[in-house]
């Protein structure tokens, strides 16, 4: 076993305090009783019944959880086809196009997205809102699903796709019987990654969106720009005790699912 | 047939809502300002002919005579540069440190570099504004230790954007050059110690030219986005941070003037143009050096 040096300790501590710091500042500030950020008035959880009865928040919170579920499934179906065709379609016209918009979103400026679309939307005369929203957000997040669904179809044994066919499945029974369950978990990586993305955006929502359709992160944004809200503290926190319960059960899961594989492994090599 | 349908979904999609999309932030940067000040109407109706006579580069002069685009476009260019030169500079011993600890620490190391990822981006960059504002937590401390006796002021200037960008895009440093190191043999740092190169020599002569993909892949992964950076800028900086991201927002929203930011979007993506391709190159040169 390696050991580690003073030096690989001392990064760690500060690379991983810096990391977790603000967030953990964020935390207690959010029972802090007083409104003010420069003083400690004892321990409250006011901050969160304010929140929890903040109608505006809520009515947010719902719109961006909608636009997330949908714009996220949509994203996946596309995205999974996307990688599919290109992984395995060979050449065809228009390849190169193809996978230079499938990669080129993941690397715009997101304040580019948002205009564009914005002046495609007035263009065709779409009103903004809901609808507007979640195009936008399946078309960026698709990209996304892509790059994760076609790096684990790279790495899939296509005989095993082939014998399917060989012994007389249709091509979509193959994919469905044999391809999709074994890139399913990439697949279901795409779509919380797909989720997340929606859930996380402000800048091209904030192009997008119409008067009616106010998502949490423009809300948000809207109450941070006039400096600390408690309130806001509140939110923050519930939001990162969501996905940190989210990633260390993800994360135990395979863990565990990791163990077993090895331990079967082992049954399998001891001789019967 | 079937294959067509299967291509043809995906390939509709975005070619009906990402190219004709800039196809039209393209020409309304080319459209007269006057005509198309909103709500602007697109002239297509009145005939192909009409369109190309219509085009000018009357925004583009406009960007050259004002000032404050080309300095935008600099010092994006420099704020960007000097975090991801931080970035790595902090990056590196992160992932360094776990590539070298014990094999049962990695996944989870692994999770928590991951875990400020899923993180709302915009939450983690407003923790910052209590802890740099002049009455926030780090001035509180270090007025409590007597290392100053004045607040000093960070929030609102360019070193809090500094301060915004490095922390929020750390994790997209670590993890290429954390995967770079991870698969390195250990036995090359042996051999050149054994040769006689000292732990710094071998240090500098063998890992850093093995995680050299690592350590381009996690330089462009910071320094792109930071470059059209808007919400770090706009919540940390102050109204002397000049930052491209920022004057677009600002002039499609606060201006209305949509020319003028169709033609500052033109640019940015010119200018994104090289490091994407550049990118592009060593993620492919990277994946052929594994198959």
């Amino acid at each position: 076993m390696k050991r580690l040096s003073w030096f690989n300790i001392t990064a760690l501590t500060l690379g991983f305090a810096f990391l977790y710091l603000p967030m953990v500042l964020l935390i207690i500030y959010s029972f802090n009783a007083s409104k003010l950020v420069t003083v400690w008035a004892g321990f409250s959880t006011k901050w969160y019944g304010e929140l929890l009865q903040n109608e505006a928040f809520l009515d947010a919170a719902w719109v961006t959880i909608k636009v997330a579920v949908i714009s996220s499934t949509f994203a996946t179906v596309l995205g999974t086809l996307a990688a599919y065709v290109l992984v395995r379609s060979g050449r065809f016209i228009g390849r190169t196009l193809f996978s230079g918009m499938i990669y080129a979103p993941l690397v715009m400026p997101e304040v580019i997205t948002g205009l564009s679309l914005l002046l495609l939307f007035i263009s065709i005369g779409l009103d903004r809102g809901v609808m507007t929203i979640v195009l936008a957000h399946t078309t960026f997040s698709m990209c996304y699903v892509s790059v994760v669904v076609s790096s684990r179809l790279v790495s899939f044994d296509r005989s095993l796709e082939e014998a399917a066919l060989d012994l007389g499945c249709s091509g979509f029974d193959a994919f469905r019987l044999v391809t999709l369950p074994i890139i399913a978990p990439a697949v279901i990586s795409g779509w919380l990654l797909a989720f997340t993305l929606s859930l996380d955006d402000l800048v091209i929502a904030s192009f997008v969106s119409g008067p009616s359709s106010t998502t949490l992160p423009i809300k948000i944004w809207s109450a941070v720009r006039l400096g600390v809200s408690p309130e806001i503290n509140a939110l923050s926190t519930i939001m990162i005790g969501i996905v940190a319960v989210g990633v260390i059960t993800a994360s135990l899961v395979s863990k565990r699912n990791s163990l077993r594989q090895q331990r079967e492994e082992r049954a399998a090599e001891r001789p019967a | 047939m079937r294959r067509f349908s299967l291509i043809a979904v995906p390939y509709a999609w975005l070619l009906a809502l990402f190219l004709i999309p800039f196809l039209i932030v393209f020409k309304i940067s080319l459209s007269d300002t006057a005509l198309a000040i909103p709500p602007y109407t697109p002239t297509l109706k009145d005939g192909f002919a009409a369109l190309i006579a219509g085009l000018d580069f009357e925004n583009f002069a406009f960007l050259a005579t004002d000032d404050l685009y080309y300095k935008a476009y600099l010092s994006s260019l420099q704020i960007a540069l000097i975090s991801t030169s931080l970035t790595l500079l902090i990056g590196y011993p992160i992932a360094y440190g776990m590539a070298r600890a014990p094999q049962e620490w990695r996944a989870t190391l692994m999770m928590l570099v991951i875990l400020p990822f899923w993180t709302s981006f915009l939450i983690r960059v407003y923790a910052w504004v209590g802890i740099l504002s002049n009455d926030g937590v780090l001035n509180q401390f270090l007025m409590w230790t007597h290392i100053i006796s004045e607040p000093l002021t960070i929030l609102n200037t360019t070193t809090a954007v500094y301060i915004g960008i490095v922390y929020t895009y750390l994790p997209f440093m670590i993890l290429p050059i954390y995967a770079a190191l991870d698969r390195m043999d250990d036995s090359l740092i042996e051999a050149a110690e054994d040769l006689g190169c000292s732990r710094l020599t071998a240090f500098w002569l063998v890992t850093i030219p093995l995680s050299r993909n690592g350590i381009v892949a996690g330089c462009f992964l910071v320094f792109i986005p930071a470059l059209g950076e808007f919400v770090i800028p706009s919540l940390l900086g102050g109204s002397g941070t000049l930052m491209i991201g920022k004057v677009l927002f600002e002039e499609f929203f606060n201006n209305r003037d949509w020319p003028v930011a169709s033609a500052v979007a033109v640019i940015l993506l010119l200018i994104l143009v090289v490091p994407i391709v550049l990118f592009q190159r060593n993620q492919q040169r990277q994946a052929e050096a594994e198959q």
